[in-house]
């Protein structure tokens, strides 16, 4: 269904949506369900592009979020930078480390580039836990407010307007992005690295573009969290946060930019929803993504495929 | 069809709005614990406490004729859980107060939220960072790990032991009381000669102990730090037939750490809250009655060995109980208040007397008693 529009009318569906839902947002609680998802969302957007389109998986997103967004609060609380400033240095430090660890671990494959990423991942959690001058160890920092010309947000609702906005244009660029020849030569190495190389392509250097392009964006997303709860802990950055991200794209749909947006949606709520269940919160999670990798394969999105397929079907024999 | 449909409708919403109107509204306490992940054997005995207490007053007729509703979130020691359900209990529960986080890393998360709205909160947590400097919402029962420090090092002076040697766990917890045991340390007249630690998974501490065994400087030992850590440097302790007195903390103050280090823990001092011993208290010490009776009601509706964690909750709730008592409201300033004005509750932890200047009320006396073990199980050591 969603293909079947051009860009701009989805994007045009999604600003609408994201304009309207705040009016069904009883309190702050809502909102910081939302933001939260948003920034998830930008995340997973970012890794989609990663593991759907360069065929690239890695596992230690959520350190890399959690490093930049260190990097961001330290340069704000501990010396004092605009949180504006802070975020770009981060993301500047953080495209270049990106850049230097994509050339040897890009050439790895399969199961051994995983691991590598999985080892960083860990790396990165054990040095914010021991370097407690500048991270506070494992109990954690709090943050200084996000200060941006003088305005400071502390509302919700200028969280949301902040996130929604970049939502709405990390989702256009996504979108470009894959339309344009740079997405087409993703596409081509995602299908076959070899054929790829065969015709000119250098794909270890379109590789590692994305891989920077993606940690970039784990950063700013990761940064801008810290900034809107106003603490941050090594948790962060731990295993599991980088396992979540990677559930979200696969749940949603791999290589599907809404897929993103639906995997970090429902991972994000869901939980919040699971809570009457109790002791038994973690048992239902898993089995609801067990049920939804049986019998939706390709994500949460492919079930928009289905209907339209059913549609066009009906259309056709009517 | 549809007539009797919209009737039946009707009736139900008029019957079930007079009922509403009818009861009386509960009392909305909130709880964030961290009752799975690596921290539950803190969170799970406060959230079983809470849960069979809160049971136990709403059947004595609830307090100032209300029931009392607990609603309670597991973060699985996650801070960031932490804040999403402090949130929750804020904006969606409109709960009165909180109870917890279980641990320190949570509670400093969730500060900022607690003081912004004015929600009092009652953590359960361990680091003194928590009520110093003092935040007018926030509130701590459990005994800081600087009060423990104090503790053995008073108990240091008694045997003239001066030369300290620190073997610590890298967790938070052993982290904490490490850092506030070097501050204490100077006004008890006692030296850090030598300061190891060893990381969360290690299975064997020989290398940390020889070198503290080579150091001649050193007198006494003593060893931060909660779980398998402590129980593992006790054993290597006897393996390398060390003679120095060792002193281990309050995380390890429950059977199981006889259990799991055996023989090799005898002789060892332990610093403990009270209630772990309820039963051989001196009946002259004021919260034996109380702290023993908590222990026999939790052994007895658990089946399980009572831990020092579950009375923190017990003294969490009671003191919350007491003020909104007291207060006569479950306005949350009016309770804050009221909290804030607690004079000689006694508590499972000791005798909590909290003020505006002191949010914890624990005087070391009360809160933490040196035992010693003898024969496989505890004895106090006067």
């Amino acid at each position: 269904m969603l293909k079947r529009y051009n860009i701009n009318n989805q994007i045009l569906l999604l600003t609408g949506i994201l304009i309207i839902i705040p009016f069904f947002f009883q309190n702050d609680f809502y909102y910081e369900i939302a933001i939260l998802s948003i920034l998830n969302a930008l995340i997973v957007i970012g890794l989609n592009l990663l593991m759907g389109y360069a065929g690239q998986v890695s596992l230690g997103h959520g350190a890399f979020a959690g490093l930049g967004a260190y990097i961001s609060v330290v340069l704000t609380s501990n010396y004092g930078l605009n949180p504006l400033l802070s975020i770009f240095i981060s993301v500047v430090i953080m495209g270049l480390l990106a850049f230097i660890i994509s050339k040897p671990i890009l050439k790895l494959k399969g199961h051994y580039l995983a691991m590598a990423t999985l080892g960083i991942g860990i790396i990165i959690n054990i040095i914010l836990e021991v370097e407690e001058e500048f991270t506070g160890g494992v109990d954690g920092m709090s943050v200084d407010s996000f200060v941006v010309f003088g305005y400071e947000l502390s509302d919700s609702i200028d969280w949301y307007i902040l996130c929604a906005v970049l939502l709405v244009f990390a989702i256009w660029a996504f979108e470009n992005l894959i339309k344009s020849p740079f997405g087409r030569l993703l596409r081509s190495i995602h299908d076959s690295e070899k054929a790829a190389d065969s015709v000119g392509i250098d794909v270890s250097y379109y590789k590692s573009i994305v891989f920077v392009i993606s940690v970039v964006i784990a950063t700013i997303a990761g940064s801008l969290y810290a900034f809107f709860s106003g603490f941050i802990s090594p948790q962060e950055a731990s295993f599991t946060h980088s396992i979540e991200l990677v559930v979200m794209v696969v749940l949603g749909g791999l290589g599907r930019v809404y897929g993103a947006l639906f995997g970090a949606v429902i991972l994000t709520v869901l939980p919040q929803l699971l809570t009457s269940f109790e002791d038994y919160e973690t048992m239902v999670f898993g089995m609801i993504i067990i049920a939804v990798m049986i019998f939706m394969p390709k994500g949460i999105v492919s079930l928009f495929d289905k209907v339209v397929k059913k549609k066009e079907q009906s259309n056709a024999s009517s | 069809m549809l007539k009797r449909f919209i009737l039946r409708a009707l009736a139900f919403l008029l019957i079930s709005s007079f009922v509403v109107l009818n009861a009386k509204e509960t009392i909305k306490i909130g709880a964030i614990v961290a009752a799975t992940g690596p921290a539950s054997f803190l969170g799970d005995p406060e959230l079983k406490t809470l849960q069979h207490y809160v049971a136990k007053i709403n059947a004595q007729g609830g307090v100032n004729g209300q029931q009392i509703e607990l609603i309670h979130y597991d973060t699985g020691a996650n801070p960031k859980k932490a804040v999403t359900f402090t949130k929750r209990l804020i904006n969606q529960d409109e709960v009165v107060a909180i109870i917890g986080p279980s641990t320190t890393g949570e509670t400093m998360a969730i500060i900022k939220f607690v003081e912004k709205v004015g929600i009092p909160l009652m953590s359960m947590a361990g680091s003194v960072a928590i009520i110093d400097p003092v935040k007018k919402y926030v509130f701590k029962i459990a005994a800081t790990d600087r009060m423990a420090c104090k503790k053995v090092m008073q108990d240091m002076n008694k045997r003239n032991l001066t030369n300290l040697a620190l073997i610590s766990g890298s967790g938070g917890f052993g982290k904490s009381m490490r850092k506030q045991c070097k501050e204490v340390a100077p006004s008890f007249g006692v030296k850090i000669v030598a300061d190891e630690t060893y990381g969360k998974k290690d299975s064997d501490m020989t290398s940390q102990l020889l070198k503290i065994k080579n150091n001649k400087d050193v007198q006494v030992v003593l060893n931060p730090g909660f779980g398998q850590g402590p129980a593992i440097v006790t054993k290597n302790y006897v393996q390398l037939k060390i003679k120095h007195p060792l002193y281990q903390s309050h995380g390890v103050a429950s059977k199981k750490f006889i259990e799991i280090a055996g023989s090799a823990a005898e002789g060892v001092r332990v610093v403990a809250p009270p209630v772990v011993v309820a039963d051989k208290l001196d009946d002259s010490v004021a919260i034996k009655k109380v702290a023993l009776a908590y222990k026999n009601e939790y052994e007895k509706a658990f089946n399980s060995q009572v831990s020092s964690f579950g009375g923190h909750a017990y003294d969490a709730l009671h003191v919350i109980v007491d003020a909104i008592k007291r207060a006569n409201s479950t306005e949350p300033s009016k309770i804050r208040d009221a909290i804030e004005k607690t004079q000689g509750f006694e508590g499972v932890d000791g005798i909590v007397n909290l003020s505006a200047t002191d949010h914890l009320g624990l005087d070391t006396e009360t809160g933490m008693i040196m035992l010693e073990i003898k024969n496989g199980d505890w004895t106090i050591v006067k």
